[in-house]
């Protein structure tokens, strides 16, 4: 039997692993995912869980711990945000090449400098070409689900890739909310047993890990990383559909909400789009046909589907917490890419491009108001007033 | 029973690193290796940093391993062997594979050890992790072109530290870091050279069945930067523990003991004139150096002498 529990973001993402009890956890503190992998070596200190947690000394350290351990046929997860992913940052394309089904709690903060420890999503939206798997959580619940779904995702013959669970800092990370836990029993049913291809501990039967590759298998290497991605995206859906029968749960690679009958749309991610959806609400009172597209899956980019359930709209904002510096119009990583998804689909609608929240500052439900409303006046008028606007910055 | 270290014994061992692979001819690295993984009978698992041991003896589709054999990237032999190490002891654990008494080893050139990966070692060495790392010490970035490193002896040309006309060469002392490891406290240090090999072998034995982590420094010729003919390595080797520039020694759980007395400690100068790296050393302006690191390698020779307790 499920229940309901009061739980962090990072406690529901702790009891997920304490649940799938995997066999390595490496992992280094950084504000704010520290609670992860805090609560965690409780469970390993009781003796809840069989994992070896390895307290390394670095991220970088922890990476590379995971891609050990991973080679080595063990079930492996890590926890980390901003700096910490950055100090990651050459084993995390080494564990993506290497295809090592690891799972990272990616709790989103802003990347230095100024320093800074609260939520954007500068960090996951540098590592958008490193070859991971990227998810994102609007809540505590969705994170809890969305990382027990991963393991199963990475573990895919098909795929083996490594996967980052996506949760805002602060704001998910460390918000009390109500989540359902399921059975432990259930979870470890759902993830089942990992069985590793190749293992570097198998010493019958010596294998060689990591070596250099020149010009003449390189790129083919590469091209099994895209085949490889281009299958997750099938096995995204598979997982959610069979995760979304055994817990009764609805993730597909986007929610739409109130998005069928809507003129204009938001396009956000994780805890925004909640704040989002209760404006929807507000607007849709007055008789305004306003909706709004919240991508769960970033990585691989679902830009058929994206592009399908926004078609039929008058205009669409994009609101992003990150900013593509020196991009066209200095625009944000969403925006661009949907963008180009949407004209590349010989969709031509009215796209305007909203930077909002950077360093954690807060975004309120009449900042999401003023874009709809500047949306409903686009489909109106036919014409994007701003391409690029920053939402409540002092200039 | 182990294998004795006896060369007509060794010599019947299954070869664990092998023949073709792109190592130069002379080359100390390969000569390390092959005494490591032969003094060891029980199964291995092996990392290596980056480097030229790695790039050589792995270009894909190839590989000079017989042995289980991981390259992550250059700074981080140390935590990879960590995880290897932790999902062995968790796997073991849980019953998913059997106990084969496995020994983890990670090579380092000097530049991967004392330098990028030197927080990696120190980490994963404080942790307790059963592994034992090889530094095999070139003194300097070989792989990439003779760069110094905080290995390179003081007075040596490197592509980095060029002896010009202003500065001739390096002008530091080598990073002691073995004693550095010592100053960890954990079960096992030792600096070896494969000149001794069975002084080596020995250690590397001691260091696989001390039940921590256990860190051993090699003495590894390049001829390439060293500048000296490909049949001089093990001659040139062996000065280098001759004039005491490279002593062998070992702590075992903090006892320091030297493993090799010299009967006469040789001037540093006879090892530094076999080596073209030196030769502007021997120019009446740059004497000095060579009396500067002669009073050097003099004084931690002492040092070392008082710490194992034969001053």
């Amino acid at each position: 039997m499920s229940k309901f529990e009061a739980l962090t973001g990072n406690d529901a993402v702790a009891t997920a692993m304490r649940q799938i009890n995997p066999d390595v956890v490496a992992a280094y503190p950084i504000t704010p995912q520290t609670s992860t992998v805090q609560k965690f070596s409780e469970f390993v200190a009781d003796g809840l869980v069989d994992t070896e947690f390895v307290t390394v000394e670095s991220e970088h350290s922890a990476m590379s711990a995971c891609v050990g351990a991973a080679a080595a046929g063990a079930r492996v997860m890590t926890a980390t945000s901003a700096n910490g992913l950055a100090l990651m940052w050459e084993i995390v394309y080494i564990a993506a090449s290497n295809r090592l089904p690891i799972v990272m709690s990616l709790v989103n903060r802003a990347l230095s400098a100024p320093i800074n420890i609260h939520c954007d999503h500068s960090d996951v939206m540098g590592m958008r070409d490193s070859g991971w798997i990227i998810l994102f959580s609007e809540n505590a619940q969705e994170a809890y689900d969305n990382f027990i779904q991963a393991v199963r995702i990475a573990e895919h013959p098909d795929v083996l890739l490594p996967v980052a669970v996506c949760q805002d800092g602060f704001i998910t990370s460390h918000g009390m909310e109500r989540v359902e836990i399921y059975d432990d029993d259930e979870v470890k049913a759902f993830v089942g047993e990992y069985r590793p291809q190749w293992s570097i501990l198998d010493i019958d039967h010596p294998k060689t890990y990591g070596p250099l590759d020149f010009y003449d298998y390189y790129y083919e290497h590469k091209r099994q990383q895209v085949e490889a991605m281009e299958n997750a995206l099938r096995v995204i859906q598979e997982v959610a559909e069979e995760f979304n029968r055994k817990f009764n749960r609805t993730y597909g690679l986007f929610e739409a909400y109130r998005l069928d009958d809507a003129e204009v749309a938001v396009v956000v991610v994780n805890s925004t789009a909640g704040t989002a959806k209760a404006v929807v609400d507000q607007l849709r009172a007055e008789g305004l046909r306003v909706g709004l597209l919240k991508p769960r899956v970033f990585r691989p980019f679902p830009a058929k589907e994206l592009v399908d359930a926004l078609r039929h709209l008058k205009a669409v904002a994009v609101m992003d917490r990150a900013i593509s510096f020196g991009s066209m119009n200095n625009a944000s990583p969403l925006f661009l890419e949907l963008a180009a998804a949407m004209t590349l689909h010989g969709v031509q609608i009215p796209m305007a491009d909203y930077v909002f929240g950077l360093g954690g500052r807060d975004i309120l439900p009449r900042e999401i108001e003023s874009v709809y409303r500047d949306m409903l006046r686009t489909a109106e008028t036919g014409q994007v007033e701003r391409m690029v606007t920053y939402l409540s910055v002092r200039e | 029973m182990a294998t004795k270290l006896a060369l007509k014994e060794l010599i019947k061992q299954p070869m664990r690193l092998t023949p073709g692979h792109r190592l130069c001819a002379g080359c100390g690295a390969s000569i390390v290796v092959r005494q490591v993984l032969m003094a060891i009978d029980d199964p291995v698992v092996v990392t290596n940093a980056t480097g030229c041991l790695e790039v050589a003896t792995t270009i894909y589709p190839y590989t000079a391993w017989n042995v289980p054999w991981m390259h992550n990237a250059f700074e981080n032999a140390a935590s990879t062997i960590s995880g290897i190490e932790a999902a062995y002891r968790a796997l073991v654990r849980q019953g998913k594979i059997p106990e084969r008494n496995v020994k983890f080893i990670a090579f380092g050139g000097d530049g991967g050890t004392y330098d990028i990966g030197l927080q990696a070692l120190s980490g994963a060495v404080e942790r307790g992790h059963q592994f034992l790392y090889i530094c095999y010490d070139n003194g300097a970035y070989m792989n990439t072109g003779i760069q110094r490193s905080s290995a390179t002896p003081m007075g040596a040309h490197t592509t980095t530290s060029p002896a010009g006309k202003k500065i001739p060469g390096k002008q530091q002392f080598r990073k002691d870091l073995t004693a550095i490891m010592a100053a960890h406290g954990i079960p096992y240090v030792a600096q070896a050279a494969p000149s001794h090999w069975r002084d080596l072998m020995k250690k590397v034995r001691k260091a696989v069945d001390c039940g921590g982590p256990a860190f051993i420094n090699i003495l590894s010729s390049c001829n390439r930067g060293w500048r000296h003919a490909t049949d001089e390595t093990i001659d040139i080797t062996q000065l280098a523990v001759d004039t005491c520039y490279w002593p062998l020694y070992e702590v075992e759980d903090g006892e320091w003991r030297l493993t090799y007395k010299p009967k006469e400690k040789k001037p540093v100068e006879e090892w530094l004139k076999r080596q073209g790296r030196f030769r502007h050393l021997f120019r009446p302006e740059n004497r000095h150096i060579i009396d500067e690191l002669q009073a050097e390698v003099d004084r931690r020779w002492e040092r070392l002498l008082r710490l194992c307790g034969e001053a």
